[in-house]
């Protein structure tokens, strides 16, 4: 899931096995059937599959909509898995179909999907998206998992300079973490916070700067042109930096959510997904249509707010998760 | 795809008139678009399903076939039956006779809750309310730090113990207090919690008993999809909410969840958060809201928020000065600055409607920074250039455009386009509209460098 590059070897193989190191990441995951197993991995509705008829396919349109995967997505999908059993490539039997829609709608959720990309030295991780969407507690999450499970040094910038106390609120997740915190006065030019967090990252040779970002509505223009300055500001340090731009998604967004991902990767190139708040009764389906749209993939998900509440995604672990009552 | 509703509605409806009869496969062609429209808007589907049902039927017996756009017509009865939907004309907090009038604000995470409490708050300051906060957020690092620096930003009182004591407790302690000092409104900030989460709603009820509150409303954000209907559901069961904020609305979303909350739970939307700063807070109207679900715009909106910013007797003295062909530079500074103070250009273009399904401005965005740089030049001149800027010559037009920071090219730009507004301004002044030519180089000369493409 993170590219660590040849940074991998040096601070892994000495005490930890490999795969240690990536329990890091996957430690709950694997682990147990905790929280993202109930928020992800209930059975799909038994009903949705008992026989294959035309009222089939309208449930299927109803499960996919309720999950907020939008009408075009969700016309292509069921479109193209009925005609698959009308042709009869796929057998009109309620497993057969329910394996292959998983399959579909997993196909589509894992476009392009390349790990985090952490291998340059000092990489830079640049968080963005809107407000209320789950950027500072990513952060967070991200800093404590590189630190504490892969003993990475990370630096944060707090580049949220316009919300009252958010500086603070990530001084709190730096602290838990053990990551260092640069920051600026409240509404400094958040380019100057990025710039200083470089900087000092290369003077103590740290290897990960995570930047933080104002929430903003992608239909704020001049906010989406600060955004572009701060990843200037940021590739003129690094040429190739920022080089892991992650946008997060409340999985309670509805249609909104293409919007938003369509409009900041025109002002950022987006490389992944994070997909925060699936612990609620939100399907955040919305992902789906960013991933079939956009071609943006999801990366990680939030299916709550302690430090282990963040994974890697599963498209097909997901993808069921979609249909599940 | 949205903003065409009544464009795709015009079609599908285009060939009726000739035959002279609605037939049901017509009624049910353009119910397949209102149903696509409106989930696009995220309504939530099960609500669709009923509303469409319902509107089919009105739309077969209704004087559709009689009117001379039966895709307008069908537009407008959908518009009346989501604007009835969604709770008819506004409705009011309900207020203490006596006493501080407790409002308890709840919300998931993310929605908006501390914003949408100091927002509150200067509302209620504006109409000279002593207001009091209570930070009730214990768990979100520096909540209650936000909700000390944004209420004094508003004004309010904040009571606080830091994020040691029992959200419960302090909630109760507040009230105390608010009573003692005499307060005349107590909000009550909470936690953001989901609403599947037994322990933190089981709190959220005990804060409703321990306060009893006049209003408990919920914050929503207007970008929520499906889910808000099963949230609203579980929140209206443990915290009996009165009513509804919606959040975030100064984006594009087209707030479908509002319509969701309020027809499955029958709670009216009370205020719309409409923007970044303290005072974008406003009553909701659910008609508007019902256009903007449609894609219709919103003139009323933007016919209020310029009569707060214009001030009537500036605007009869500009009058004035048209008229006498008096119109300076200052004025069209003061002018810009007014417009200005209603928010971004490009948002009050929204509001107008048909500016989606203009070609030239649908992905036009209108640069501020220019209108900065205009601001920038006008500044940097002396008062008499500013009234007669038939001065500007030479090295006058060097020394604005180095004290503006701009180029000498772009202070000629200016006042060429000056000029011909003020030619403009003078023809109509005489009752004279202004010819195509003339609009035609008004928005070649002067809008161009204004309205950049995407």
């Amino acid at each position: 899931m993170i590219d660590l590059g040849s940074r991998a070897s040096e601070n892994v193989s000495a005490e930890t096995e490999p795969e240690v190191a990536r329990r890091g990441v996957f430690k709950r995951l694997r682990e147990s059937l905790s929280k993202s197993r109930q928020a992800l991995s209930e059975e799909i509705s038994a009903s949705l599959f008992d026989r294959i008829d035309e009222e089939t396919w309208e449930r299927l349109e109803e499960a996919l909509i309720l999950a907020d995967v939008g009408a075009p997505t969700t016309a292509a999908v069921v479109e193209r898995l009925e005609h698959e059993v009308e042709a009869g490539t796929v057998s009109a039997d309620g497993v057969a179909v329910r394996d292959r829609l998983i399959e579909i709608l997993a196909e589509v959720a894992s476009t392009g999907r390349a790990p985090i990309d952490l291998s340059a030295e000092p990489a830079v991780l640049m968080m963005i998206g809107v407000n209320g969407t789950g950027k500072t507690t990513t952060i967070g999450k991200v800093a404590w998992h590189l630190s504490k499970e892969m003993g990475l040094s990370v630096v944060l910038a707090a580049g949220d300079t316009y919300r009252a106390a958010a500086a603070e609120q990530l001084a709190e997740w730096a602290d838990r973490a053990g990551a260092e915190l640069i920051r600026g006065e409240s509404g400094a030019d958040p380019g100057a916070v990025a710039y200083d967090a470089i900087a000092a990252a290369r003077a103590r040779g740290a290897d990960v700067v995570i930047v933080d970002t104002a929430g903003r509505l992608h239909t704020q223009g001049n906010l989406m042109d600060e955004l572009a300055k701060v990843r200037q500001v940021i590739a003129k340090q690094i040429p190739d930096a920022p080089h892991e731009t992650l946008i997060s998604i409340d999985a309670t967004t509805g249609q909104n959510g293409l919007r938003q991902a369509k409009v900041f990767s025109e002002a950022v190139p987006v490389d992944g997904v994070v997909l925060t708040k699936l612990d609620g009764t939100a399907k955040g389906g919305i992902a789906l249509a960013i991933a079939g749209d956009l071609g943006i993939p999801v990366k990680l998900i939030g299916v709550g707010e302690t430090l282990e509440d963040l994974r890697p995604f599963d498209p097909a672990e997901y993808a069921a998760a979609l249909l599940a009552e | 795809m949205f903003d065409q509703l009544s464009d795709r509605l015009q079609s599908t409806l285009s060939d009726v008139r000739s035959r002279g009869k609605l037939s049901e496969s017509d009624v049910d062609a353009a119910m397949r678009e209102i149903r696509l429209a409106l989930l696009e808007a995220d309504v939530n589907f099960k609500v669709v399903k009923t509303f469409t049902k319902t509107l089919k039927e009105r739309c077969l017996g209704a004087d559709v076939l009689n009117s001379l756009d039966p895709g307008q017509q069908v537009v407008k009865i959908v518009n009346e039956e989501l604007a009835s939907l969604m709770g008819g004309t506004g409705s009011e907090l309900a207020m203490a006779s006596s006493g501080p009038t407790v409002i308890l604000m709840a919300g998931l995470q993310g929605s908006g809750k501390t914003t949408a409490c100091a927002k509150l708050a200067q509302f209620f300051r504006k109409q000279n309310k002593d207001v009091a906060l209570a930070a009730c957020d214990v768990y979100r690092p520096a909540a209650v730090e936000q909700l000390v620096t944004m209420g004094e930003r508003a004004g309010a009182h904040v009571y606080q113990q830091g994020t040691d004591a029992d959200p419960v407790e302090i909630a109760g302690w507040a009230l105390d207090r608010a009573r003692e000092e005499r307060r005349d409104v107590l909000i009550v900030d909470t936690a953001g919690r989901l609403h599947i989460d037994q322990d933190l709603m089981g709190e959220l009820s005990r804060i409703r008993k321990k306060t009893k509150p006049h209003d408990v409303l919920l914050v929503v954000d207007a970008m929520t999809g499906q889910d808000a209907v099963g949230v609203a559901e579980s929140f209206a069961e443990a915290a009996e909410f009165d009513g509804v904020v919606m959040t975030k609305l100064d984006g594009d979303a087209r707030g479908g969840a509002a319509l969701s909350v309020k027809a499955v739970t029958g709670k009216p939307i009370l205020f719309a958060s409409t923007g970044e700063k303290i005072e974008d807070f406003d009553k909701f109207h659910p008609d508007r809201m019902a256009q903007r679900i449609l894609g219709m715009g919103d003139v009323l909106s933007l016919i209020e928020k310029a009569e707060q910013q214009v001030d009537e007797k500036q605007a009869l003295d500009l009058q004035e000065k048209i008229k006498k062909d008096q119109f300076t530079l200052q004025d069209f500074l003061t002018q810009m600055r007014q417009v200005r103070k209603m928010g971004p250009i490009s948002g009050l273009l929204g509001m107008l409607p048909g500016m989606g399904a203009m070609k030239q401005l649908k992905n036009a965005d209108i640069d501020e920074r220019e209108l900065d740089r205009t601001e920038a030049i006008i500044l940097s001149m002396t008062p008499a250039e500013r009234a007669d800027p038939g001065l500007i010559k030479g090295s006058r037009r060097k020394r604005i455009a180095n004290g503006s920071g701009t180029r000498v090219q772009h202070v000629n730009q200016l006042v060429k386009q000056f000029d011909q507004m003020r030619v403009l301004m003078r023809s109509m002044a005489n009752g004279k509209m202004p010819s195509q030519e003339q609009l035609a180089q008004m928005a070649g000369g002067a809008q161009r460098p204004k309205v950049r493409r995407r």
